[in-house]
C-alpha cells in the first residue's frame, strides 16, 4: 500500500498532531501576542531609559487625567468581559448574540479611543508636541505619544478586526474560532494598558 | 482547543479583581506616591489574571504555557541591561543633554 493510499484510508493516523492541541490559527495569534509583548516591552523600556536619563522630566498629569485613565481602564476591561460573552455565544452557535457582544466590544474600543484622543488634544492644547513641550525635556512628547500612540493603534486595529469578524461570523463566512482568536488579541490590548497606566500616567502625576 | 470550562461567575470575579486593583493602584499612587515597584507588582497581578482567566491560558496544555511564558519573560528581563547606560547619562550631564 502506497503512502498516499495510507493517507486516504487512515488519514488521521498518519497526520501529525496539532501543536499544543490548539488550531494553528490560534497558535499564530499566541505567537503574534508574545512578539507584540516584546515590542511593547521595548517601547516601554525606551521610555524608561529616556525618563531616567533626563535631568528635567516633567510631571504633567493632573488628577483629571488620572481619573480619565481610570475611566478608560474601566471601559477597556469591561470590553474584555463583553468579548468573553461573544466567545461564549459563538461556542453555543448563537450567531445573533455573538454578533451583538462583538459589536458592544468594538463600541467599547471606539469609546476608549475617543477618550484617548481627548487626552491627546488636551496635552497638545497645552503645547505638547512630539519634540517640544513647555514643561521640561523635549523627549517627554516623543515618549508619551509613542507609547500611547502604539497602544491606540492596536485598539483601532482591534476594533476594525472585531467589526469585520463580527459581521463575517453573522453572515456565516467565519467560524467560532475566529471570534475566539480576535478575543485573544483584544485581551492582550487590555493587558498592555494595565502597564501603560502606571508607567506613563501614574509615574508622571503632578505631586 | 481551550476548554473554557469556567462559567461567567469566575469571569465576573476576575473582572472585579482587575478593576479593584486598578483603583488600588491609583489610590496608592495618590496617597503614598507612585513607587515604580508597587505599580509594577499591581500591574503584574492584573496581567496574570487577564492571561490566565480572560485569555484562558490556564486551560491550555502546560506545554503551551511553557512555550510562551519563559521565553517572553527572558526577553523582557534581558532588556533591563539598558539601565546601566541610562544611569551613565546622568553621570555625564550636562554633556549628554
Amino acid at each position: 500500500m502506497s503512502q498516499a493510499e495510507v493517507a486516504l484510508d487512515q488519514g488521521v493516523g498518519v497526520m501529525e498532531e496539532r501543536p499544543f492541541a490548539i488550531p494553528s490559527s490560534k497558535l499564530v495569534m499566541w505567537l503574534f501576542i508574545i512578539s507584540d509583548a516584546c515590542t511593547f516591552g521595548a517601547v516601554l523600556f525606551a521610555y524608561g531609559y529616556i525618563r531616567n536619563s533626563a535631568a528635567d522630566w516633567p510631571l504633567v498629569f493632573e488628577r483629571a487625567s488620572i481619573w480619565n485613565s481610570l475611566l478608560m481602564t474601566f471601559i477597556l476591561v469591561s470590553s474584555s468581559l463583553t468579548v468573553l460573552f461573544a466567545v461564549k455565544a459563538a461556542k453555543a452557535d448563537d450567531r445573533a448574540s455573538a454578533f451583538k457582544w462583538t459589536m458592544i466590544t468594538a463600541a467599547g474600543g471606539i469609546l476608549f479611543t475617543i477618550l484617548h484622543v481627548r487626552e491627546w488634544l488636551s496635552l497638545i492644547g497645552q503645547g505638547a508636541r512630539l519634540f517640544q513641550n513647555p514643561w521640561g525635556t523635549p523627549m517627554f512628547g516623543a515618549a508619551f505619544f509613542s507609547v500611547t500612540g502604539l497602544h491606540m493603534a492596536h485598539v483601532v486595529g482591534g476594533v476594525a478586526a472585531l467589526i469585520v469578524v463580527g459581521l463575517g461570523y453573522r453572515a456565516g463566512h467565519y467560524a467560532e474560532r475566529h471570534i475566539e482568536i480576535w478575543a485573544l488579541y483584544w485581551h492582550f490590548v487590555d493587558l498592555v494598558w494595565m502597564f501603560v497606566v502606571p508607567l506613563v500616567y501614574l509615574l508622571n502625576m503632578k505631586r | 482547543m481551550s476548554q473554557q470550562s469556567h462559567g461567567t461567575g469566575s469571569a465576573y470575579m476576575v473582572y472585579g479583581a482587575i478593576l479593584a486593583l486598578a483603583v488600588v493602584q491609583i489610590v496608592v499612587a495618590i496617597t503614598r506616591g507612585p513607587s515604580l515597584g508597587r505599580m509594577l507588582v499591581l500591574a503584574a497581578i492584573q496581567a496574570y489574571l487577564a492571561v490566565m482567566f480572560f485569555m484562558h491560558l490556564r486551560d491550555e496544555k502546560p506545554s503551551l504555557r511553557l512555550a510562551l511564558i519563559p521565553g517572553t519573560l527572558f526577553v523582557l528581563v534581558m532588556m533591563n541591561m539598558i539601565w546601566a547606560d541610562s544611569f551613565r547619562l546622568i553621570v555625564l550631564r550636562p554633556f549628554a543633554k
